[in-house]
């Protein structure tokens, strides 16, 4: 294990899951800097020569690997913007984990701003994990402004798992993606903010082949006075069928504008959106409770339900 | 021993003051099977929700074994063993029928255990034990998970609102077949059903009939029965279900 301190690891655990090296490729990056760096006979990690950030390169027929690729910052005030690359070649099947633990104990805000780009080759399978975690108790905000393009070849396949639950004072996700024909595209975004925490997720996603297809589904609780727009786009330029849905809990005095918006070009183009707000069901606590919970307790296992 | 004295509930219909429930007095003894019938509107889904503590009384009192709970919360009284299952059973996405059913026993249900309260009520395990309560189950599914939540949480006394409210035909039968259980695994255990089914009934120990929020009937089955049967409160079950029973004979 790179030399990390105990809070950095625990920020590691917070976004990849990883208690030590993880298996495969990886690319560990603290307070600024790579810390750990491992490439296997399929995926190559190198350093952008220009700019601050990473390429990665997965040859043709990569199957059953995986990539991790986890930031952590602890220092406070450090403000950077990283661009990744992901060239995916063809028929490949890779997971890659992503995301971004910052702990702020200062007066200064932190601040990373992740720039993924993904280029996936025909008929390959990415799934995409990505946590967002902040912690710390100082007045300098925790800042995560990510930005991911995603350009899918034909009959390719992406699965995105987005997860913010805690910690994070602002944050700015822009997500486009463009699909070829017979691309598939799913993410599934959850999002918790409380405090006074801001955060907005734009997804832009293009359907321009025939028989492509994207499922988007946000799901977000907004507590205290925190405040979430999400606004979740589909275009559907060829025949194809595009889902969107935002479902979000709001508490206290929590304040959430869902923008769903579908565009059709294509008279095959069949697209659908779903969005709903509101706040716990009174009936769903009072089941819970029926069961011996506290009204807090319901509560609580209703949002973990609801964001699991 | 459930008591209630002179138990009064009004709520507003319609800009105006209406009472659902006057001067109810009952004694429930323990390990008894007691069916609340009546017709619509008699106030017999406001008692059970008196009894759970999902609606407060106006006035009067209520004894759970000596205990008073009248100003009670419904936490409270599930912990002190009160269990309600509802007419209509709640959704939640996200939650699936393990989680469901490990919040109800209050502790780490193994998948086995789990699965057991799930045969009980009719339910193949392995299909449900994962699935999330919300719109994909239909409404008899729902309703026999919500009777195996109660099952779980191994209560002393179980209040079951019109469990054959949207449930299907062979639903129905496994149905009063849990009831029997019911009685037979606990003898402590006391059940008080809201229900119009004659085959509810005719299992029952007691009878409570209410009429426009006053007890209007209450005795033995043998006795309360007779004097009511073929009234809309004592319905017959589907034609389909006797005639199933014949054949099965």
């Amino acid at each position: 294990m790179p030399k990390m301190d105990a809070v950095q690891l625990q920020l590691l655990k917070e976004v990849a899951d990883l208690h030590d090296v993880p298996e495969g490729a990886y690319n560990l990056r603290a307070n600024g800097k790579s810390v750990g760096r491992n490439t296997t006979a399929n995926i190559d990690i190198t350093t952008k020569t220009e700019g601050s950030g990473i390429e990665i390169h997965i040859k043709d027929g990569t199957k059953n690997e995986s990539v991790h690729i986890p930031v952590v910052l602890s220092e406070s005030g450090l403000k950077e913007t990283v661009y990744n690359d992901f060239f995916v070649g063809e028929n490949c099947d890779v997971l890659i984990v992503a995301g971004c633990g910052i702990d702020n104990c200062g007066t200064q805000d932190s601040e990373h701003d992740g720039i993924h780009r993904f280029f996936i080759g025909k008929n390959s399978r990415i799934r995409y994990v990505e946590k967002h975690y902040g912690s710390g108790d100082g007045s300098g905000k925790r800042i995560l402004d990510p930005v991911t393009e995603v350009h899918m070849e034909e009959g390719s396949t992406m699965e995105m798992e987005m997860v913010q639950i805690k910690g994070v004072d602002s944050t700015h996700r822009s997500t486009i993606a463009e699909l070829k024909a017979d691309a598939k595209l799913i993410i599934r975004e959850r999002l918790m903010t409380h405090g006074q925490q801001e955060a907005a997720s734009v997804y832009k996603v293009t359907l321009d082949g025939d028989g492509s297809s994207a499922d988007v589904v946000s799901r977000s609780v907004a507590r205290d006075s925190s405040y979430q727009k999400l606004d979740l786009c589909i275009i559907g330029n060829g025949a194809c069928s595009g889902h969107t849905e935002c479902d979000s809990i709001i508490m206290d005095k929590g304040r959430i504008l869902a923008v769903p918006s579908l565009e059709a070009n294509n008279i095959d183009a069949a697209l659908v959106h779903e969005a709903a707000i509101g706040k716990i069901a009174g009936e769903q606590l009072i089941k819970l409770m029926t069961l011996g919970l506290t009204e807090a307790e319901a509560e609580e296992q209703i949002i973990n339900g609801f964001l699991k | 021993m459930l008591e209630l004295k002179n138990i009064r509930f009004g709520a507003e219909a319609e800009g105006r003051a209406v009472e659902i429930i006057r001067d109810i007095s009952l004694t429930i003894n323990d390990s008894k099977f007691v069916v609340i019938t009546g017709p619509n509107g008699g106030g017999k889904s406001t008692l059970a929700k008196l009894i759970a503590g999902i609606e407060q009384p106006t006035s009067g009192q209520i004894l759970f074994n000596g205990t008073d709970i009248t100003n009670m919360s419904i936490t409270d009284r599930a912990r002190l063993g009160i269990g309600f299952a509802f007419q209509q059973p709640v959704r939640f996405k996200g939650l699936t029928v393990l989680d469901l059913l490990r919040i109800a026993a209050g502790k780490t249900l193994t998948v086995s255990e789990a699965c057991q309260y799930l045969s009980e009520v009719g339910l193949c395990a392995k299909d449900y034990i994962s699935r999330e309560v919300n719109a994909s189950l239909s409404g008899g599914e729902l309703k026999r998970i919500e009777i195996a939540t109660v099952l779980a949480r191994n209560v002393k006394l179980a209040v079951f609102d019109e469990p054959e409210a949207g449930i299907d035909l062979w639903s129905f039968k496994n149905l009063i077949r849990i009831f029997e259980e019911m009685r037979k695994s606990d003898s402590d255990r006391t059940v008080i059903v809201i229900s119009h089914q004659e085959r509810i009934l005719n299992i029952a120990d007691e009878i409570i009939v209410l009429t426009d929020g006053c007890v209007s009937k209450h005795g033995y089955k043998e006795e309360v029965l007779p004097e009511i049967i073929g009234s809309s409160f004592a319905k017959g079950a589907c034609p389909k279900i006797e005639e199933g029973d014949s054949e099965n004979a």
